[in-house]
């Protein structure tokens, strides 16, 4: 699987990350190096195998569906960019 | 007294207590040693003033009686730990200027047991990376020199292992994901475990790849290493992977016998153009467990080969996901936007902005794995295999073996910079030997053993059972005894 430079922008636009068109043809290739890499993996017999879900063998824990926090919006906008009025504020996203 | 700061954990607990020193000496001794030691980079957020006011605190509980395990010790703490009030951004830009509203899970562990923080620790940018050279802050230099070139400290946890190697402090969290805590131990001439995934909470530590993450002590001695772990595990009912069992007393484990315990040497772990010394303090290593009484086998993991190939699918998905949250809203940078852009320009200049190359490599990787139509390809494939990986591990262990002996790395350390045109398929290559542990979940630890041709310290690795942190440290203690490692590093900074 080769990636081009097309898919290289396509996956740049998925993860929200801004790259240069000049900067696209070295990204490709560098992804092509990791993925012929990965592509070891083939080689591998997996059949029949359950991908795993959880290293141990514990099951996820469940706790009360109960409120234990709250009442922190001062905290919780502390380290905002831009909070207003109480809220988080960004560009306009509706027109 | 001279030198408090290069005291172990356990020599300087036992000096507080019998009121030779104060925590507030050697908290001064550790802060004089921060201040000279600016050419390491390891520290890159201190807070002189907490450590002393902690100080103070835990020289007035030692006066009462009441000295909880740590209590006034002075540590570090690696910048992916959220610490309240204090500037944690995981070496990223991205999280320039932030200061969480709380402590981790493990490190308000380490401040309930009483241990005084220096300051954060520079790293690998959210913890991707083997040389902390992909640090916001710069590169951490090592303390180890063996001639003009400045050497890596290893990563990511490089500042932690800086530090402790320098005497800068007396220990300090790291954390492990594919080798972060192992890697730089061996590097620098120190001990670092990696417990079994669970035993640490994640809690308020910067997420990078969750299903493989956790903390760990990085320290002088094995007897440190079982302090500090006793301090920093415990279940939490705030990270729903953490085990909700005892932790035992590692450090009353330490002394016990090896006597008859099984010891697996395993054959796919003897690379090709491994180098010589490498192989020769293996075989060193294997004779010292042998003399202490313990049985020596030799076992097979066939799916080694694999282990970082699918590490490199899983760990990056994992980011991908984790690191979605960067987008400029709740904390940390901001890009600056121009007349008409919408919320996706913000996202995606906040991001180019904030995450270095590495960053943004490992996120589209994920991002790539997981994208429809190569999910399965690459994501489910990945997975299979990590369970092959676990299980073979599961088989030798079945099969009545106590703990595997492998190198810590496949070479000392490198100059800094002379990775820089590799691809970065040779840099991850630095994780060989310790990224099978974080995908089978076991606990493994690196134990200083020996210097190479040049003067440079080479590591080994035991690999224990599950949850069986005690009996993996008293292997390793055992070790530490008869490799009798003492050298430290000549002062150049």
């Amino acid at each position: 699987m080769s990636i081009d430079i097309t898919t290289a922008a396509k996956v740049a636009k998925l993860a929200r990350i801004k790259v240069e068109d000049d900067a696209l043809p070295a990204l490709a290739e560098e992804f092509n190096a990791i993925l012929g890499f990965i592509e070891q993996l083939e080689e591998v017999d997996v059949e029949g195998v359950e991908p795993m879900t959880s290293v141990t063998p514990q099951r996820l824990k469940r706790r009360e569906d109960v409120v234990t926090d709250g009442d922190q919006q001062e905290k919780v906008l502390s380290n905002a960019p831009d909070a207003r009025e109480g809220f988080f504020a960004v560009p306009k996203v509706v027109e | 007294m001279a030198d408090l700061n290069k005291l172990t954990l356990a020599d300087a607990r036992d000096k507080l207590r019998g009121k030779e020193i104060t925590s507030v000496e050697l908290t001064e001794a550790c802060l004089s040693a921060v201040d000279g030691a600016k050419a390491l980079n390891a520290f890159v957020h201190d807070t002189p003033d907490l450590a002393l006011e902690q100080a103070k605190a835990a020289d007035a509980r030692l006066a009462e009686g009441d000295a909880p395990s740590m209590c006034g010790l002075p540590i570090g703490i690696k910048d992916l730990f959220c610490t309240k009030g204090v500037a944690s951004q995981a070496a990223s830009a991205i999280l320039e200027g932030f200061k969480p509203e709380y402590d981790s899970t493990v490190s308000q562990n380490l401040r309930d047991a009483g241990a005084v923080m220096l300051g954060k620790l520079n790293m690998d940018e959210f913890a991707m990376g083997s040389s902390n050279e992909t640090s916001v802050y710069g590169d951490v230099v090592n303390p180890w020199k063996v001639d003009d070139r400045n050497l890596t400290p290893g990563g990511s946890s490089g500042g932690s292992a800086s530090a402790v190697a320098a005497d800068l402090c007396l220990a300090a969290t790291g954390t492990d994901t594919g080798g972060s805590i192992r890697q730089p131990a061996a590097f620098t001439g120190i001990v670092g475990i990696k417990p079994t995934y669970g035993r640490c909470s994640r809690w308020g530590v910067v997420a990078f790849a969750s299903s493989l993450d956790q903390a760990g002590p990085m320290t002088k001695t094995v007897r440190d290493a079982a302090i500090m772990l006793e301090a920093m595990c415990g279940h939490d009912a705030k990270d729903s992977t953490s085990v909700d069992m005892a932790v035992p007393n590692f450090e009353a484990a330490l002394d016990g016998d090896i006597k008859g315990k099984t010891i697996g040497i395993p054959k796919e772990y003897r690379m090709d153009g491994m180098p010589g010394e490498i192989e020769a303090l293996w075989s060193q290593g294997t004779e010292m467990l042998k003399d202490a009484g313990a049985k020596i086998v030799d076992i097979s993991l066939p799916h080694t080969k694999y282990a970082l190939p699918a590490y490199y699918v899983i760990a990056p998905a994992e980011a991908s996901s984790n690191l979605a949250r960067y987008d400029g809203v709740r904390y940390g940078h901001r890009a600056k936007l121009s007349q008409g852009d919408g919320i996706t320009e913000m996202y995606e200049k906040t991001r180019a902005e904030g995450f270095g190359p590495e960053v943004q490599r490992r996120i589209m990787i994920g991002t790539y794995v997981l994208s429809a139509g190569f999910y399965d390809a690459y994501y489910n494939r990945a997975r299979r295999v990590r369970t092959l990986i676990k299980k073979d591990f599961e088989d030798v262990f079945a099969q009545g073996v106590d703990a595997i002996l492998t190198p810590a790395t496949p070479s000392a350390a490198f100059g800094l910079g002379e990775m820089k045109d590799a691809d970065p398929v040779q840099m991850y290559l630095n994780d060989v030997f310790t990224v099978t542990v974080n995908l089978a979940g076991l606990p493994g630890i690196s134990v200083p053993a020996g210097l190479d041709k040049k003067g440079l310290p080479l590591g080994l690795q035991l690999i224990g059972k599950p949850f069986e942190e005690g009996e993996l440290l008293q292997f390793a203690h055992t070790l530490e005894r008869a490799a009798g490692f003492v050298a430290k590093p000549e002062k150049w900074w």
